[in-house]
C-alpha cells in the first residue's frame, strides 16, 4: 500500500486549529513519516494534487468562493474531517448570522462594496458531507492525533460525546458553580479540553460547542440565579462573587465561538 | 506570461505564511510597475460584533483573530480596556503577563525560524523536508517551540487561545512549585536558543535594505513587550515618539495613487513594525546575554547604535529575541512570588482606552470605547501586518526590480524570490483586521479584474 496522503485546508478562521497540528512537536516528524503531507500551505510550499486520503478542513464558509472551494475539496478527498468550532459550527464569525451583514460591512470597511461576503457563516457540513467533526476553539491536540490515527487505521475515532462536567469530576476539580456561584456552561459543553477553565477557576464558556445530550433550557435559570450586576456578568467576570446573569448576559454567554450551534439548541 | 519584457506574475496561494494571501507582480518593459501582496482572507468582522459585548469579553474574543499570537490580542485588549477604566495592575501581575508573552514569543519565533523561514535559506519546501538533511536542527526547533508552548500551557491553560487571562490579570496565579519545573525546561531552551543563533548566523544572507520608518514600542528600562510608548526611527536617523492615544492620527490608512488599496502610513511614510523595528528602537535594552547573542549573530552592538535594515536578516533578530525571551522568562520565574490576588479589580468607566503591545510580528494596537455599564460601543484593531503591508510591497518591488535588471530571472525564480521576501516579514495574514486591498489590473486587457476581498479580523 502506498503512503496515505494528508491535506489541510483553511476557510474563514484564525489558523489556530491547523497550528495545533504543528504544535504536536513530539509527534510531528513521526507523523510525517507515516503520511505524505500533500497539501498544507501553512507548513509547506510543496503542493501535490489530490485525491487525498484524509483532508482536514479548518474554518467556516463565509464567501461564495469558499462555498465553491469546499465542494472541490470534498470531491478531492476520500475522508473529510472538519476541525474546530469554525468548521463545525460557523465559529465566532457566525455572529453575523444574528445581525445585518451589510451594516457590519459598513462598520469595518471604508469601501464596503469591495468586500465579498455571504450574509452567514456556516459550518462545512451545511455544504458537503463530512466524515467526522472535531470540536473545539481550538481543537485539542490529543484528540486531533486520535482522529488522524483512527482514520489512518481505518477505524472510528474514539472521541467521547459527554460534557465538560464529566471531565471536571474525573479531574477532581471542585465545581465552580456550586462552590463560587460562577456561571458555567460545563453541563452543556462537549468534552475534549479536559475541563480546562474550571481548573483555572473560571466558568466554561462553551468553546467546544454543545455536547451530545444537551438540555440547554434547563441550564438557563441556573445561569440567571444570583442576580449580580450587569458589569459583573460577562464571561470574564464572576468568579469571586456569586454571579447570576441578566437576560443580555445570558445571550452573550451563549453567543461566542459556537454561537450558531448553541442557538440551534436553544430553539429546540 | 513568460515574455520577458512585460509580464504579470500571479502566485495564487502563498505558502508558509500564516493566513491566506496571494502575490501579484506587474512588469512592464522591464520595469516593475506593481508589486502587490493580496489578502483574500474572508472578512470576519470582529470590530463590528465587538460592539454590544461586555467590556470583560474582548480578551477572549479577540484572541480568536489569530491562533499564532492570541496572547498579543489578549494583552493589547486588556491594556486598552484597563486604560479606559483608569486601572494599573500590580507589578507582580505585569511580570506574569510578560512571562506568558515570553511563551508566545518563544513559540512563535521558533515556529517562524524553523518551520516557515529557514527552509528558504536551505532550498527546502518545509521543515519536514528540511528534517531529511537537518534532523537535529529541526528537532531543536521543535523542542524550543515546545518550551514556549509549555510556558503558555502552564500560565494560560493552553497554547492556542489561553483561557487564564482576564481584565486586571489572571483567573488563577501559578504557585512557585508549579513554576519550578518550568525553570528546568527553560534552561535547556536557553541552550537551544543559543544554538539557534549560531545556526542562523551561518546562513547565507542576500543583500537587501529597507528605508521604511521603523516603528515599535519603547519602554523606559526594558525591551518592550507588553507595554510602552510608540517610538520610531526614520531612514535618515531621526527618532521620535508619540503617546498611544495619538496612534490613529499618526498611523493612518491612505489611498495609494493609481489604486484603491488602503495602506497604513506613519505620518504619510511607509513604516515597518516587528523584530527589525524593535531591535532598532530598543536593542540597547536587551539583557546582557541577548546583547552577547546579537554580537555573536553579527548584528553588531545596539548599544553602539547597531541597526539592522536587511529584511533577510530578520531571522537573526528573531533568534536573538528568542534568547532574550527565554532569559527573561527565566528571570521572572526565578524571582516569582505569587500575588495576594491574581487580578486587580477593573470596574467599568465610560470612556476610550488605547492599548498596544509587541506581538511577535510587530506592534498591535487596540482601541475601545465603553459606556458606563461596561458595554463596548466601538472597537478598532490595527494589527502588524496591516501596517507592514506597504513596506513589504516596497521591498518586493525593489527586490524584483533588481533581479530583473541584473539577470532577468524566469517566472519560477522570480516567484520564489518574491515569496521568500514576503516570508522575511512573517506576515500574519489572518490577523489583518481590517485591511482592504483591492487590486485592479489595469495594464493588460486579458487579465481578469482581481478581487482580493479584505481581511478583516
Ligand atoms: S475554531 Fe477557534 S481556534 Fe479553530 S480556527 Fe476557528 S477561531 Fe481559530
Ligand atoms: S470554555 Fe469550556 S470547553 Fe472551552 S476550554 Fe474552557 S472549559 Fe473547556
Amino acid at each position: 500500500m502506498s503512503t496515505p496522503t494528508l491535506a489541510v485546508f483553511k476557510l474563514a478562521s484564525c489558523d489556530g486549529c491547523q497550528l495545533t497540528l504543528l504544535d504536536c512537536e513530539d509527534e510531528l516528524l513521526a507523523l510525517a513519516g507515516k503520511v505524505e503531507i500533500a497539501h498544507f500551505l501553512e507548513a509547506t510550499s510543496a503542493v501535490a494534487p489530490g485525491p487525498y486520503d484524509l483532508s482536514l478542513v479548518e474554518g467556516s464558509v463565509t464567501t461564495p468562493g469558499d462555498a465553491e472551494r469546499v465542494r472541490s475539496i470534498r470531491a478531492a478527498s476520500r475522508h473529510l474531517v472538519t476541525i474546530g468550532a469554525c468548521a463545525t459550527a460557523g465559529g465566532i464569525q457566525a455572529l453575523r448570522n444574528f445581525a445585518d451583514v451589510n451594516e457590519y460591512r459598513r462598520t469595518v470597511y471604508a469601501h464596503p462594496e469591495y468586500i465579498s461576503t455571504l450574509a452567514t457563516s456556516t459550518p462545512v457540513s451545511a455544504h458537503v458531507d463530512v466524515d467526522f467533526e472535531l470540536r473545539g476553539c481550538p481543537i485539542d491536540r490529543r484528540q486531533l492525533l486520535e482522529v488522524i490515527t483512527a482514520f489512518l487505521a481505518g477505524r472510528k475515532p474514539d472521541i467521547p460525546n459527554h460534557s465538560v462536567c464529566f471531565e471536571c469530576k474525573r479531574r477532581g476539580t471542585v465545581c465552580v458553580t456550586v462552590a463560587h456561584g460562577t456561571p458555567c456552561l460545563g453541563p452543556v459543553t462537549h468534552a475534549g479540553c479536559g475541563a480546562l477553565c474550571p481548573a483555572y477557576q473560571r466558568g466554561c464558556f462553551g468553546c467546544f460547542g454543545p455536547s451530545g445530550s444537551v438540555n440547554l433550557p434547563a441550564l438557563i435559570p441556573l445561569l440567571r440565579n444570583g442576580g449580580a450586576s450587569r458589569s459583573d456578568s460577562g464571561k470574564g467576570g464572576g468568579g469571586r462573587r456569586a454571579g447570576g446573569l441578566d437576560e443580555d448576559a445570558v445571550m452573550r454567554f451563549l453567543h461566542t465561538f459556537n454561537a450558531a450551534a448553541f442557538d440551534k439548541e436553544l430553539r429546540k | 506570461m513568460t515574455h520577458r519584457g512585460s509580464r504579470v506574475l500571479h502566485v495564487g496561494s502563498l505558502s508558509r505564511v500564516e493566513g491566506e494571501g496571494a502575490l501579484r507582480l506587474h512588469v512592464h518593459d522591464g520595469t516593475v510597475t506593481e508589486a502587490r501582496l493580496e489578502i483574500y482572507e474572508p472578512p470576519r468582522f470582529f470590530e463590528a460584533f465587538l460592539r454590544g459585548r461586555a467590556y470583560t469579553e474582548p480578551p477572549d474574543i479577540t484572541a480568536r483573530v489569530c491562533g499564532i499570537c492570541p496572547v498579543a490580542y489578549q494583552m493589547s485588549a486588556c491594556a486598552a480596556i484597563e486604560d479606559a477604566c483608569g486601572v494599573t495592575v500590580d507589578p507582580v501581575i505585569r511580570d506574569l503577563r510578560r512571562l506568558l508573552y515570553c511563551g508566545e514569543w518563544i513559540e512563535s519565533h521558533a515556529l517562524h525560524i524553523y518551520l516557515l523561514h529557514a527552509p528558504d535559506f536551505l532550498g527546502r519546501t518545509s521543515a519536514i523536508d528540511l528534517a531529511r538533511t537537518h534532523r537535529a536542527e529541526v528537532e531543536r526547533g521543535l523542542r524550543l517551540k515546545k518550551a514556549g508552548n509549555a510556558l503558555m500551557e502552564l500560565l494560560g491553560g493552553r497554547a492556542v487561545h489561553p483561557v487564564n487571562v482576564r481584565l486586571g490579570g489572571f483567573h488563577r496565579a501559578p504557585t512557585r512549585n508549579e513554576l519550578r519545573p518550568l525553570a528546568e525546561e527553560l534552561k535547556r531552551a536557553l541552550d537551544d536558543a543559543w544554538e539557534t543563533v549560531r545556526w542562523v548566523a551561518g546562513l547565507d544572507f542576500p543583500d537587501a535594505h529597507t528605508d521604511a520608518d521603523l516603528l515599535a514600542l519603547a519602554a523606559p528600562d526594558t525591551y518592550a513587550i507588553e507595554s510602552g510608548t510608540t517610538a520610531f526611527l526614520r531612514a535618515d536617523g531621526t527618532t521620535g515618539s508619540f503617546p498611544l492615544r495619538d496612534f490613529t492620527d499618526r498611523v493612518t490608512e491612505t489611498h495609494v495613487a493609481h489604486s484603491t488599496a488602503l495602506h497604513s502610513r506613519l505620518d504619510g511614510r511607509l513604516h515597518l513594525t516587528g523584530p527589525l523595528a524593535r531591535f532598532a528602537v530598543g536593542g540597547h535594552l536587551l539583557s546582557p546575554v541577548a546583547l552577547q547573542a546579537a554580537v555573536e549573530a553579527g548584528l553588531g552592538d545596539p548599544r553602539e547604535g547597531a541597526v539592522c535594515r536587511n529584511p533577510y536578516r530578520s531571522i537573526l533578530v528573531r533568534a536573538v529575541e528568542t534568547v532574550y525571551a527565554v532569559d527573561e522568562a527565566l528571570r521572572i520565574t526565578e524571582a516569582y512570588e505569587p500575588p495576594a490576588r491574581p487580578y486587580t479589580e477593573v470596574p467599568p468607566v465610560a470612556g476610550v482606552g488605547h492599548g498596544a503591545t509587541e506581538a511577535p510580528r510587530g506592534l498591535l494596537y487596540h482601541r475601545y470605547e465603553i459606556d458606563a455599564d461596561g458595554i463596548v460601543t466601538s472597537a478598532s484593531l490595527v494589527p502588524p501586518t496591516a501596517q507592514n503591508q506597504g513596506a513589504i510591497e516596497d521591498d518586493l518591488r525593489r527586490l524584483a526590480q533588481r533581479a530583473i535588471s541584473e539577470h532577468d530571472p524566469d517566472d519560477a525564480e522570480l516567484t520564489a524570490l518574491c515569496e521568500r521576501a514576503i516570508r522575511n516579514h512573517d506576515p500574519c495574514i489572518s490577523c489583518s483586521t481590517h485591511f482592504l486591498d483591492l487590486t485592479v489590473v489595469r495594464t493588460s486587457g486579458d487579465t481578469p479584474r482581481d478581487f482580493s476581498g479584505g481581511c478583516d479580523a
